[in-house]
């Protein structure tokens, strides 16, 4: 039998469990050692990357921080070496809320005071007064379109062509995820059905949007779609990237989705079965609840997926976060400063992205019920 | 089933033809089946009948024979015989060779970069592996539209082409793109891929005849070395017997521009570099995933059947681990053939901006226009998948 050493004494193991922890492990300078200079290789590969970041870390902070203007009225007033950053303190207002009339964006600051408290039960369900919160994520929706669009109630009408920035980027995302999951949900059911008539529409379906890019979807929403109407007809364009960008989000869902119904054994639908539960029932109850579960991962991938291909829409010309980023670039006092504008957007939807991935990580655990394998 | 029947008639005759009907499961299913394709095939005839009634309101004549007419726009990158005179058709293959062009070369870089990532991401070096994880999810998370544009605006503020930057002997980097030493094939060049032929077929051979030898007198022989030598050593042999019949064309500075070797163009080289770098951030957890995927067990019995490290992981890991990879891998590379479209953002000329752009302003054929494109990518990815499906079939786990 083996014997563990501490210090000159030697223990039986499992013997003595209140002894320390062997001393070598402890120190911080063994932890360097163990995880940073383990062997020859390990230690040029550590010493290389620590080149790697010197070179580029204060080269970043110093243009980003340091040596930055971070308050001027154009590109003239940038004296110093680094970033320009006047572009955005001095256009923050358009970053955020596009062309919105002025005197009308108190509608907008609201809205996005309510789509907090609509997200909050949804995410968070330990919240104090859940019951009265869902109502109200229930009903936003409507209150959302009466508070942007307006025209009826007092509010006046907004056009949907002075949406822009933060906003447009935020109704385009978040209309689409919402609405992206339920059609997702049919076309995984319809793909998986035993009738062959819907599961070939849907294979169709899925296929055709899986297999072109979103931007020639974007580009049939803004030309071909006036030539499907009856003549006269005419459609918000708005409305229509927005049918466009959640079709191609659910067309991906629906693939997703069909996968996590796969993984859920048959005798799960059986059982449900044999206990008297209708094929709806079972569906509600028993299959579709484990099936999202497990595609969880797979969901928000998409989500993601499709919040950052919502900049896909400046190509078309509405002007999303991106969009009024790359509109100002265009104008002759703030000529030449991509990078300043690239960065921010890059950082604002980094934000995003990152916390619904880190979301979706915890719920993953939460939900986790200890039957994976 | 007649006593039953006998047992509760009433029901059964309450219920009038349509109830009976959608109480039986079958042709309820029939019913169902009907009324959707009917609905599905009267939404199509509704487009079909409004945008037939529209272009004749437009006065647009439809059909492909706008294909034949000259395109009169200039393409600046093309790898065919081109100019303003040329047809949109041919308008349509310069946009798809530099698709394509775009397409393998980012699924190359990408798949470097990915599996450099991912096994750095799994390394015991704790620095490593968080380099490794700050460059997947920064690029992870940044929409890959922008990632093109930032790419595209920070080589345009390169030095200008007087003071180009040189990356390796022969790589000039500057405002104007990239310029690379050009391989110059002469005579005798061929011998080379037929000995690389030769010495493939060769080690293939070699490798079958050690199995049969090991299967039958369980010596092994070193079957991979043989084969690695064979496969580069061969060449490399022919290359020098036939007197170097490679040479490069090292671009030279001569006046305001380089002079000779390979150009590529800023776009191009703003297009790849994004797309391979974004694209690598996602196979680079596909990688580590698959790696990990794989159970330790299966490491611990090789091990302990005395297998070495080497070949525990070309035997026993390895293969398991791409049966997880693959399948992904490959839907990236269709990824990142989809994202090339977005080369319209910044000016190069792919399929999207030639047919999908261009010629669709200037003849207004938009359904046409956009329809082939749409084909093209369709194909692109039907064709992808067909092939994945028969991997997939292949390498598949046969249980029970």
């Amino acid at each position: 039998m083996s014997v563990i050493t501490q210090g000159t004494r030697q223990h039986q193991p499992g013997k003595n469990p209140s002894l320390p922890p062997p001393i070598n492990t402890e120190n911080p300078l063994y932890w360097v050692r163990k995880n940073l200079f383990n062997s020859i290789p390990d230690t040029s590969l550590t010493l290389i990357s620590l080149y790697m970041i010197w070179l580029i870390v204060p080269g970043f902070v110093d243009w980003a921080f340091l040596d930055a203007d971070f308050f001027t009225d154009d590109r003239f007033g940038c004296t110093s070496d680094g970033a320009c950053w006047g572009l955005i303190t001095s256009r923050w207002d358009q970053f955020i809320f596009g062309y919105f009339p002025r005197e009308e964006r108190w509608r907008v600051v609201l809205c996005f005071f309510l789509l907090a408290l609509a997200m909050s039960p949804v995410l968070y369900d330990k919240i104090p007064y859940r019951r009265p919160l869902l109502v109200h994520t229930i009903c936003f929706p409507v209150i959302a379109f009466w508070l942007l669009i307006g025209g009826f109630l007092g509010l006046e009408a907004v056009e949907t062509s002075r949406f822009g920035g933060l906003m447009l980027t935020l109704v385009l995302g978040i209309t689409g995820i919402t609405l992206s999951l339920p059609i997702g949900i049919l076309l995984a059911l319809g793909r998986r059905s035993e009738m062959a008539g819907v599961r070939v529409i849907c294979v169709f379906f899925i296929e055709f949007i899986r297999g072109v890019p979103l931007i020639t979807l974007l580009f049939m929403a803004s030309v071909m779609l006036p030539l499907f109407l009856p003549p006269g007809v005419t459609f918000d364009t708005l409305l229509r990237v927005v049918i466009m960008v959640t079709l191609f989000a659910s067309a991906y869902m629906a693939e997703v989705i069909r996968g996590g119904l796969q993984a859920i054994p048959t005798g799960q639908s059986e059982a449900a079965q044999a206990l008297g539960l209708s094929n709806w029932q079972s569906l509600r109850l028993i299959v579709l609840p484990q099936a999202l579960k497990i595609s969880i991962p797979g969901i928000v991938n998409t989500f993601i997926g499709l919040y950052k291909d919502t900049t896909l829409v400046v190509i078309i010309g509405l002007l999303d976060l991106l969009g009024v980023g790359t509109a100002n670039l265009a104008d002759a006092k703030w000529l030449g400063l991509s990078s300043e504008v690239y960065v921010f957007v890059a950082v604002i939807f980094f934000i995003a992205c990152f916390s619904m991935s880190r979301y979706s990580i915890f719920l993953e655990n939460k939900l986790n019920t200890g039957h994976k394998s | 089933m007649t006593t039953s029947q006998d047992l509760k008639p009433s029901t059964h005759k309450k219920r009038s033809l349509i109830g009976r009907l959608w109480f039986d499961k079958r042709s309820r299913a029939m019913i169902v089946q009907v009324i959707i394709i009917a609905v599905v095939a009267l939404f199509i005839a509704f487009i079909w009948h409004n945008t037939y009634e529209n272009l004749k309101q437009l006065g647009v004549s439809s059909g492909f024979d706008f294909l034949w007419q000259s395109s009169g726009y200039d393409i600046n990158q093309h790898l065919i015989p081109y100019s303003s005179v040329s047809t949109h058709f041919d308008a349509y293959t310069v946009g798809l060779i530099n698709t394509l062009l775009v397409a393998v070369a980012g699924c190359a870089l990408a798949t470097l970069i990915g599996f450099i990532g991912g096994v750095l991401r799994l390394s015991n070096n704790w620095l490593i592996s968080r380099i490794s994880y700050c460059y997947v999810e920064f690029t992870r998370n940044v929409p890959v539209l922008l990632q093109i544009l930032l790419w595209y605006g920070i080589i345009l503020k390169l030095p200008m082409v007087r003071s180009a930057i040189e990356l390796a002997p022969g790589f000039h980097i500057s405002n104007r793109g990239l310029v690379m030493p050009l391989p110059i094939i002469e005579p005798g060049f061929a011998a080379i891929p037929m000995a690389f032929v030769i010495a493939t077929v060769g080690a293939i051979l070699f490798s079958r005849w050690a199995r049969k030898r090991q299967d039958e007198t369980g010596k092994t022989l070193p079957a991979v070395w043989v084969g690695t030598g064979l496969i580069l050593g061969l060449p490399i042999l022919t290359f020098l017997l036939t007197g170097l019949p490679l040479s490069f064309e090292y671009p030279e500075m001569k006046g305001f521009n380089f002079v000779g070797g390979m150009y590529l163009r800023p776009e191009f080289v703003a297009l790849t570099w994004a797309l391979s770098i974004y694209t690598g951030a996602f196979i680079a957890e596909i990688v580590r995933a698959g790696i990990q995927s794989v159970n330790h067990g299966q490491a611990e019995a090789a091990f302990a059947l005395g297998l070495r490290p080497t070949w525990s992981m070309r035997l026993i890991i390895l293969p398991q681990a791409l049966r997880v990879i693959i399948p992904p891998l490959t839907s990236q590379y269709l990824n990142l053939t989809k994202n090339s479209s977005l080369a319209i953002a910044i000016g190069y000329m792919d399929i999207v901006a030639t047919v999908g752009g261009i010629t669709l302003n200037q003849t207004g054929q938009a359904l046409e226009c956009i329809a082939m494109v749409m084909l093209t990518y369709l194909i692109f990815s039907l064709t992808i998948s067909a092939g994945m499906n028969f991997y997939n079939k292949r390498v598949a786990l046969v249980e029970r």
